[in-house]
């Protein structure tokens, strides 16, 4: 078992419920293949920092995974496969992106429950709560920029 | 005339102080270059999105090799250009 990450990118000419569906036919393939889920991210729609296909923009999706080494063969044939997929990229995590990957996962999952909560809080939302929200939110989506 | 032949300088001669140059991911203890973080590997390129020598950075030679890898990682998931004019 490595443990592994991965990038890919999907067309933004999916809807919302395509891309999710898209992504959840991944996971599950990752799943069924015996690997273990440790953490998955959804940067959303961003910019490309150049043109691919014609297509300026794309849905970014990123997992976090222990795996055997079988399986990554498996996933990127679907990968290739798979017409929505216009970009993906597969990187085994050595000792030190193994720490770092940790302590991103910390700071992220930090930031999202400290914004859960607030807004859990005061559903109804006073204004100013509501503002400090959103920047939580703005700050998180800096960190992913 | 033996006088005349002794320089004279209206202002004096600013020597350079070589500020010393250094890898900061060892000064600061970094180990891993994070290749989706594009606005950090944005500070090892150029203009153009050409990575930056050794030269003018400073940086060691192992981290030059792990800049390098991260910023080709970063340009395969469109997160930097291959080419481009006037990034910054």
């Amino acid at each position: 078992m490595n443990n592994y990450e991965t990038v890919f990118i999907l067309t933004p000419v999916l809807s919302d419920a395509q891309m999710k569906e898209a992504v959840e036919k991944f996971k599950t393939l990752l799943t069924d293949q015996g690997a273990e889920m440790v953490n998955e991210e959804d940067w959303g729609l961003r910019k490309l920092a150049y043109p691919i296909d014609k297509k300026t923009t794309g849905f970014y999706t990123f997992l976090e995974f222990n795996a055997d080494p079988s399986v990554i063969e498996k996933l990127e044939v679907n990968f290739r496969r798979d017409e929505r997929v216009i970009r993906f990229l597969t990187v085994r995590q050595d000792k030190f992106a193994l720490e770092y990957a940790e302590k991103r996962r910390n700071n992220r999952g930090g930031k999202r429950q400290e914004a859960q909560a607030a807004a859990a809080d005061a559903p109804k939302a006073v204004k100013k709560e509501k503002a400090e929200v959103v920047e939580a939110e703005v700050e998180s989506k800096e960190k992913e920029d | 005339m033996a006088k005349q032949t002794e320089i004279r300088y209206l202002t004096p001669l600013s020597v350079d102080v070589k500020k010393k140059k250094y890898c900061r991911f060892k000064k600061n203890g970094i180990k891993y270059i994070d290749y989706k973080d594009p606005e950090f590997l944005k500070k090892f390129l150029n203009e153009q999105g050409k990575i930056l020598p050794r030269r003018i950075t400073g940086t060691s030679l192992k981290f030059q090799r792990r800049i390098a890898q991260a910023v080709k990682r970063a340009r395969h998931i469109a997160l930097l250009p291959y080419v481009t004019d006037l990034m910054k």
